[in-house]
């Protein structure tokens, strides 16, 4: 079952907590009538090293995991653990310190600073990074060393999904949280940008977790999670996760 | 709250009318602040407009209904059949003859002797001209020898009631007359003392006394030392004075003057131009403001509703109707500022009214606004924020309905004017981000800098009124007139006099004093002047050069001020003719050796042995000039007010802490005022600019915050811009405001004084911690937002 898992996987799953450990993770928008329970008791244990795919309909939570896991929301109940530390009870100011130390983020809209030319925005990261990587080497590492003086308004959507992929990596996260990465790409450019990932997860060992609403990239991860209605549905293992560039959607 | 609003959206017919209110409500306070601007703006058009407009009707009418004096003729003393002889002069309309005396009031509870006039009335009816208006009691009976009627102010200031009695020495003889009522006159509306800077009630009073009585305690039986006239409409005024010099000089008459040299109808026109300045300068500049604002808030708003607005057109809606939506916006926002602005200005002008009476003695004077400025603050406001509107809703009308419907483009900075300025490599990426958006649209950021200039500006100009005040007080006090009481005499008297004078207890040093009427004349101009003879040495009064020394008149030589020399074209080296209108009446040419700059009042200094020698009289002296000792001056006083012969006193340092009480209180609430509106347009303007900054990149903001920045760290991103604004615009507005001030300094200084260009350091220090202190709370009053800022809602958008 490991065979086929990335050594630098391996390398984290000797010993050492999860990467993240849900209890009972639950999460719920407004109250009384209008209530809307996103997440029921959430139980994950995901281990380090890996590329976890999120699947799921529209509204069965997979975002507003992916938000507290992120540090960017808050649970209403439950708990959850990164690296064995307790996530549910530190204060804003230790959420802030934690997305900037340890999460890279990737959306679906690549929220670069328009103001910024490519290099830039991922200096931007690494300026406040405690161990960054050169901002060359990230831009380097998603093929995009030659762009690095332009603009987001000179770049195609896949250049600046790429640029926002470098942002995310150049920090050397421990975790890569990517929310339909590839939603506004088309299946080439899409390929492209889940290969830099993989190669993220292969050579910095981060641990990647991507939703997406689209099964076939659930190929290429090392465990497959899917959630309905707020609750894990199913968890599987994939033995022999394939290579992005085997994807078409 | 929410029900109230959705009622009120309701009760509008249109469906764009109930969008609106709930867009303006989305929006409440960049609105108000914008109606704010708008409001002060309004507010000082109504008080200075509004003020102008009601002092002059009150002037005017006051003046015609008592019969204000166009021209008045003193005289030593001329018989009253001189008079009949003047009412063949063409161009005369009213003449009334009567005695005026100087008169020295020793009133309870003052030790100072208070300077003061007699004036009297016909024995029978009313006076041709300068009648009075009977504040309480009554006017002297025929014959009644003891009856005064005492000017209001003094009376008030004395607390003396109609019935009590005062003690006044009048040439020498001490009596005691009986208030039978009060009154003001036209003659008086600021009641001031010759020479002197401001009121004091206390110390300058005016009784009306029956014309025998005064005639007889005036020496003048039979006679009369004041001709006042009024003009037929169209009459020329200097024919008219010509003729009366002419036919009066036999009688002494140092020259006829108008309303011009007079010294209450002085200080009212010269209040009146004041006011002109401010009603033409400051209300442009705040509805200027307010114009920019409407556009930017405007256009940030139909930015954000662009997809609205392509609905509303594919629905149907035209152009027009979509401009006139924002249109009303607009108005909505203007209406209310105009509604504040009338209403606060009324407030304001009925303060400055009551204020001005207390100054200005009037019967009555009533803050009222004409339909005109009503009218005129209505099409301001129409234009600024209409303009405003209209500029920005031009540019949803080019929109075509599919277009503006596709979300905006990302904003290009590839092309910008710093793109390749703002790589520089020392700026971490914030910085660039806030130097890359300043450079990307530099006209709001230089609209945004030159709002921020402007409200420092006004700052700099309404606190500059205290540095020149304050140099004003130095230069007339500390360095001209550094004596503590001067006295003047009722009749020119030999040097011997002056030995008596420095006699009397608590007298340290006396200097002699002649002062002589005179007329100069210079290539055509002739103005009339007070000429000064003092000695070589005075170190008392005298007059002070540009290098804040002393100057002295050489041997037959004579220093002019400035506002005495430059209407005649005179300059240093010229000569000048001089005839001097009492006694002989001697004609000569004496050189002007120099001209200073006075800030208070006029000067024209020459040796006093040459003036006597001029008139061909020995050592005669008009008056002195003393120090004492503070201690003894109870004593002086009261030998003063005993002593025969002495006309008036003047305590300089009573004059001194006047001054400063008055500019403190009429200076210090219109400094208040203009910091206020100051503080309204930086508000305005600053509150706005952040708030849209922080609507155009709350998105930006938020992924900021998702990358792990601080909220610190996001608010740089988001202050450091209009930081970065303000502090530009500090030396800007100081710049702006010393061009503002310089113009004050020259608009405001009239016959009376000038005002000094000069610009205390701490007043520059002063507006910037306004400025400061203004951005910095306008930018928290944003920051809270930020800490609100929702990061998972931002992301959900792709912007």
């Amino acid at each position: 079952m490991t065979r086929t898992r990335s050594t630098a996987a391996r390398r984290f799953q000797t010993g050492g907590p999860a990467c993240f450990e849900t209890r009972g993770l639950s999460r719920d928008f407004g109250e009384g009538p209008t209530r809307v329970r996103a997440l029921r008791g959430v139980d994950l244990t995901i281990p380090a090293g890996e590329v976890v795919v999120l699947l799921g309909a529209s509204g069965s939570g997979k975002s507003t995991l992916l938000n507290i896991l992120g540090g960017l929301d808050r649970a209403t109940d439950g708990d959850f653990r990164f690296r064995g530390r307790d996530m549910t009870r530190i204060n804003e100011a230790e959420l802030t310190r934690f997305r900037r130390d340890h999460v890279g983020f990737v959306f679906q809209f690549y929220n670069l600073m328009p103001s910024l030319t490519a290099r830039e925005n991922v200096e931007l990261v690494t300026e406040i990074a405690s161990h960054p990587m050169p901002a060359h080497d990230a831009l380097d590492l998603v093929g995009l060393s030659d762009r690095a003086d332009h603009f987001p308004s000179e770049m195609s959507g896949g250049e600046q999904q790429r640029v926002a992929i470098a942002r995310a990596i150049a920090k050397r996260p421990e975790v890569m949280l990517c929310d339909e990465p590839t939603g506004a790409l088309d299946s080439a450019t899409g390929v492209r940008v889940l290969q830099a990932l993989k190669r993220v997860n292969r050579e910095l060992g981060s641990t990647v977790l991507l939703i997406t609403h689209n099964a076939g990239v659930a190929a290429m991860a090392d465990r497959v999670i899917i959630l309905a209605d707020g609750q894990v549905r199913e968890e599987r293992v994939n033995d022999a996760p394939v290579d992005p560039e085997a994807l078409s959607w | 709250m929410s029900g109230g609003r959705r009622d009120m959206a309701a009760a509008l017919p249109a469906r764009l009318d109930r969008k609106m209110v709930r867009d303006l409500w989305a929006i409440r306070l960049q609105a108000l602040a914008i109606a704010l601007v708008v409001a002060a703006g309004v507010a000082v058009h109504v008080v200075a407009a509004g003020m102008l407009d009601s002092l002059q009707e009150t002037r005017d009418a006051y003046y015609d209904r008592y019969r204000f004096a166009d021209v008045w003729a003193p005289v030593v003393r001329a018989p009253d059949s001189a008079a009949e002889a003047l009412r063949d002069i063409p161009g005369i309309a009213s003449v009334q003859t009567r005695v005026r005396e100087a008169a020295l009031f020793d009133m309870p509870g003052l030790s100072a002797p208070a300077t003061g006039v007699m004036l009297s009335l016909p024995e029978t009816g009313l006076a041709a001209v300068n009648r009075i208006h009977m504040t309480a009691g009554r006017r002297p009976r025929t014959g009644e020898r003891d009856a005064i009627v005492l000017l209001d102010g003094f009376a008030r200031a004395h607390n003396l009631a109609v019935g009590e009695t005062v003690m006044a020495t009048i040439r020498g003889g001490r009596e005691q007359f009986r208030v039978v009522g009060t009154a003001l006159s036209p003659e008086y509306v600021y009641a001031i003392a010759p020479g002197q800077l401001v009121p004091d009630p206390r110390l300058f009073g005016v009784a009306w006394m029956g014309r025998e009585a005064l005639e007889q305690a005036a020496d003048a039986t039979g006679a009369f030392t004041e001709v006042a006239l009024t003009l037929q409409p169209g009459a020329s005024e200097p024919a008219v004075i010509d003729a009366l010099d002419r036919q009066l000089s036999p009688w002494g008459a140092p020259g006829a003057y108008g309303r011009e040299d007079h010294f209450s109808d002085a200080f009212v026109s010269s209040e009146i131009n004041q006011l002109d300045t401010m009603a033409s300068l400051l209300p442009p500049v705040f509805l200027l403001v307010a114009a920019f604002l409407v556009n930017v808030v405007l256009t940030r708003l139909i930015a954000m509703e662009r997809a609205q607005i392509g609905l509303l057109k594919a629905f149907g809606y035209s152009s027009s109707a979509v401009i006139t939506h924002y249109a009303k916006f607009a108005l909505v926002i203007g209406f209310a500022g105009l509604a504040l602005g009338l209403g606060g200005g009324v407030w304001l002008g009925r303060l400055m009214a009551a204020m001005y009476i207390e100054y200005y003695h009037f019967p009555f004077l009533l803050f009222e606004l004409p339909a005109s400025i009503y009218a005129s603050s209505l099409i301001v406001t129409l234009v600024a924020v209409g303009g405003g509107a209209v500029l920005a809703g031009l540019r949803t009308a080019r929109l075509s309905p599919a277009e503006a419907m596709r979300p905006s483009p990302p904003p290009d900075y590839s092309r910008a004017l710093g793109a390749t300025l703002a790589r520089w490599r020392r700026f971490d990426q914030q910085s660039r981000m806030i130097l890359r958006h300043v450079l990307r649209w530099p006209a709001r950021a230089a609209f945004t800098l030159a709002g921020i200039a402007v409200s420092g500006a006004l700052l700099v100009s309404s606190m500059y009124f205290l540095d020149a005040m304050d140099a004003m007080i130095d230069a007339h006090f500390n360095l001209a007139n550094r004596q503590d009481v001067s006295v003047t005499l009722v009749e020119p008297r030999s040097r011997a006099a002056l030995h008596e004078i420095a006699r009397l207890p608590g007298v340290l040093a006396a200097e002699p004093v002649r002062h002589a009427p005179a007329r100069l004349r210079f290539a055509g101009h002739e103005e009339r002047v007070a000429l000064t003879g003092a000695p070589q040495d005075a170190s008392l009064s005298r007059l002070i050069g540009a290098d804040n020394l002393p100057v002295t008149p050489p041997p037959g030589g004579l220093i002019l001020s400035r506002d005495i020399a430059t209407p005649l074209g005179l300059r240093a080296g010229d000569w000048v003719e001089v005839e001097i209108t009492e006694g002989h009446r001697p004609v000569f040419f004496l050189p002007v050796s120099n001209v200073v700059t006075t800030l208070i009042g006029s000067g024209a200094l020459i040796n006093i042995s040459d003036l006597n020698a001029l008139m061909g009289e020995s050592d005669m002296i008009t008056g002195a000039v003393l120090r004492i000792d503070p201690d003894r001056a109870d004593a002086l006083y009261t030998a003063l007010k005993d002593a025969p012969g002495v006309a008036e006193v003047g305590l300089q340092n009573e004059a001194r802490r006047r001054f400063q009480a008055i500019m403190d209180e009429v200076i210090g609430a219109s400094i208040f005022i203009y910091t206020v509106f100051a503080g309204l347009i930086a508000v305005g303007v600053v509150y706005n600019s952040v708030r849209i900054a922080f609507s155009e990149r709350e998105h930006e903001l938020a992924v900021l915050r998702v990358l792990g920045f601080s909220r610190g760290e996001v608010a740089y991103v988001l202050l450091g811009e209009i930081a970065l604004l303000t502090l530009l615009a500090l030396p800007l507005g100081a710049a702006l405001g010393a061009g503002l001030s310089w113009y004050f300094s020259r608009a405001m200084s009239s016959d009376l004084f000038r005002l000094p260009f000069i610009i205390d350091p701490s007043t520059f220090g002063y507006s910037a911690l306004v400025v400061v202190v203004v951005a910095l709370s306008s930018g928290l009053m944003v920051r809270a937002r930020l800490n609100r800022l929702d990061m998972v809602t931002a992301l959900k958008t792709g912007d």
